[in-house]
């Protein structure tokens, strides 16, 4: 027995164990280093082929036969008139379920309910809200292929990401402050508005802003409720100038989104109009990195002042 | 407040304590309505897909939409066999996964056991981004950067095939099975490592042979939450696979997924409740049976292996 161990390496055993120890720490940085290269190549990609197209007139253009003369006005109009109505829609409903679930939800079969389909809904592909919008908004609520359908169904496929977020911001705040609010003399909804909402805001908008962020790319789901991928008009104006100023004939307008047109474009054969796909690109991962950029900021401030 | 002779009542009325729990139980019923909607809409998309579907049921017998290999519903001679669909969206989640598995539990194991906090609130950032970048612009880049690179590799490569779009996709779903599987690992209670470096284990060894083993049902729930999302994931295959339902398991030769079809009929202008119409209903509660099995498995270890600790 004595002779066996005395006959073990040790040190070629320890050797061998720091090896495989840095190679896989190696291994690990490999793969970011990869994932980083790819994430580079793909914008860059993006960045050097697109840029040729992007001007004021490609901004300011409707898509055109021509791809030199094609652009994205309509496009871009459509996101915002869409991404208006998907966050007034689904911040609200979002932050009140996320609300409900941590403040006032009782411990049972009920609330187990609503938590699994919350869960389940986070999990349901894009294309099948897509599929839930054309059957039930376009044909059973005959509402067609409008800027509202659209705005709806993404508000929808987001609202999994607002509520999980809201809820996390709120579960952060010490039950203390709560604790404070009932010993003044409030009640549940007065400590909610008072105290709760305003010490969860930061963390209820980086979720907003992550989930639009999202919305922002999706294709699918407005691919499926038959949005148009020609459109070479804008909606009507929400402001007028007659009484009663405002009008919301924009919502129950066709239209087309900036990922949409790039998904036109990047399907046809012709290279000039990958050029054009590759500006809409451009546009489109700015708007998108830019607002995953702030809500970043925004949770490192948080972070930072605590 | 009201002012009775010389004293000052600061007993708040009658009337205005009625209001007030008015409002705060108005206010309970609203967020309530609101935390409710998710079940409607899980209510609403199984209605809609299991309705719709009915109907196409009612004209193509499900043995032949089970067994079938051919899929090729908008020609005069249609056959409804969803194999095609099926097969092509096996192979490139199967690809998708033979990247993101590798790649995305090293990661994991580099971020839970290696990396110190600096380095994470660096990487984490890092990996939504990648996780923010729209889908269609992926399908962009597998199209016309990672398909034209590969067939300097593979010459008999097609412009549209499996295999690039299956590669972009690994990438795509690797922050989510990284996060996933790292939360897992994270859940491993320290005590667990001390005693292993106690016994003089390197990191790695202390890794696989006490982390990883104990975190196993949350990494696995990560593949298979990450496979949920390569099969239900729709644009790059839109663009870069192709459109034409092929029954071939060859990655290197292009072939429409359910997604890709359900999105190739939606360009088109099929009228309401013709065939045509009803076969994306067929095709998507496929899907949704597919995605929601995986879900609810993920589902299950995942809140096995918080139950563990």
């Amino acid at each position: 027995m004595a002779d066996g161990v005395r006959d073990i390496d040790y040190g070629s055993l320890i050797r061998r164990n720091r090896r495989w120890d840095l190679i896989c720490a190696g291994a690990g940085l490999v793969v970011l280093m990869v994932a980083v290269l790819t994430l580079l190549a793909l914008i860059l990609d993006l960045a050097v082929t697109g840029a040729r197209v992007i001007d004021w007139q490609f901004l300011t253009s409707y898509p055109s036969r021509n791809a030199g003369e094609a652009g994205i006005l309509s496009a871009w109009v459509g996101t915002t008139a869409v991404m208006i109505v998907t966050a007034f829609l689904s911040i609200p409903l979002g932050v009140m379920a996320g609300l409900y679930l941590e403040e006032y939800a009782p411990r049972n079969w009920l609330t187990d309910l609503i938590e699994i389909n919350v869960t389940n809904l986070a999990g349901v592909p894009s294309i099948i809200y897509g599929l839930l919008a054309l059957g039930l908004f376009v044909y059973g609520l005959n509402l067609g292929q409008t800027i509202l359908v659209a705005g709806m169904v993404l508000a929808l496929l987001i609202l999994p990401v607002i509520i999980v977020s809201t809820r996390e911001a709120i579960r952060s705040i010490p039950q203390e402050t709560r604790e404070a609010s009932y010993g003044l003399g409030a009640d549940q909804w007065q400590t909610v508005r008072l105290c709760v909402l305003p010490a969860a805001r930061p963390g209820i908008l980086t979720g907003a802003i992550v989930g639009l962020s999202r919305a922002i790319g999706e294709t699918a789901p407005v691919i499926t409720i038959g949005a148009l991928t020609f459109i070479a008009f804008l909606p009507p104006s929400p402001v007028q100038s007659g009484f009663p100023f405002l009008s919301f004939e924009w919502l129950n307008t066709p239209f087309t989104v900036m990922p949409i047109q790039m998904f036109n474009w990047v399907s046809r054969p012709q290279a000039e109009f990958h050029v054009t796909a590759a500006g809409t690109g451009v546009v489109l991962l700015a708007m998108t990195l830019l607002m995953n950029a702030v809500a970043v900021y925004i949770r490192y401030r948080v972070r930072r002042q605590r | 407040m009201a002012v009775t002779g010389e004293r000052i009542s600061l007993q708040p009325s009658e009337a205005f304590l009625r209001r007030r729990r008015l409002v705060d139980r108005g206010v309970r019923w609203l967020l309530f309505a609101a935390a409710s909607l998710s079940v409607f809409v899980t209510v609403a998309i199984v209605y809609i897909l299991v309705s719709e579907s009915v109907v196409f049921f009612a004209n193509v017998s499900i043995v032949e939409f089970l067994t079938s290999t051919s899929w090729t519903p908008l020609f005069t001679n249609a056959n409804y066999g969803i194999w095609p669909l099926l097969t092509a969206t096996m192979v490139v989640a199967g690809i998708a996964l033979l990247v993101a598995i590798p790649a995305g539990t090293l990661l994991a194991v580099y971020l839970s056991e290696y990396a110190d906090s600096r380095v994470r609130e660096i990487i984490k950032p890092f990996l939504e981004l990648l996780e923010g970048v729209p889908t269609v612009v992926y399908g962009y880049f597998a199209l016309l950067f990672v398909t034209p690179l590969l067939q300097t590799v593979i010459p008999g490569l097609s412009g549209f095939n499996m295999l690039a779009p299956g590669l972009v996709m690994g990438v795509m779903i690797l922050p989510y099975v990284t996060s996933v599987s790292e939360d897992a690992m994270r859940a491993v209670p320290n005590q667990l490592r001390e005693g292993a470096y106690g016994l003089g284990f390197t990191r790695w060894q202390t890794a696989r042979k006490v982390v990883i083993p104990g975190a196993f049902s949350g990494i696995t729930a990560a593949y298979i939450l990450g496979m949920s999302r390569a099969v239900g994931e729709t644009m790059v295959v839109a663009i870069a696979a192709g459109q034409n339902p092929k029954f071939t398991l060859d990655p290197t030769e292009g072939a429409a997924t359910i997604t890709a079809y359900i999105v190739q009929v939606s360009l088109g202008d099929l009228p309401h409740g013709s065939i045509g119409y009803q076969t994306i209903f067929a095709a998507g509660l496929t899907l949704f049976v597919i995605t929601l099995s995986f879900n609810v498995l993920g589902f299950y270890l995942r809140r096995r292996f918080r139950e563990v600790y």
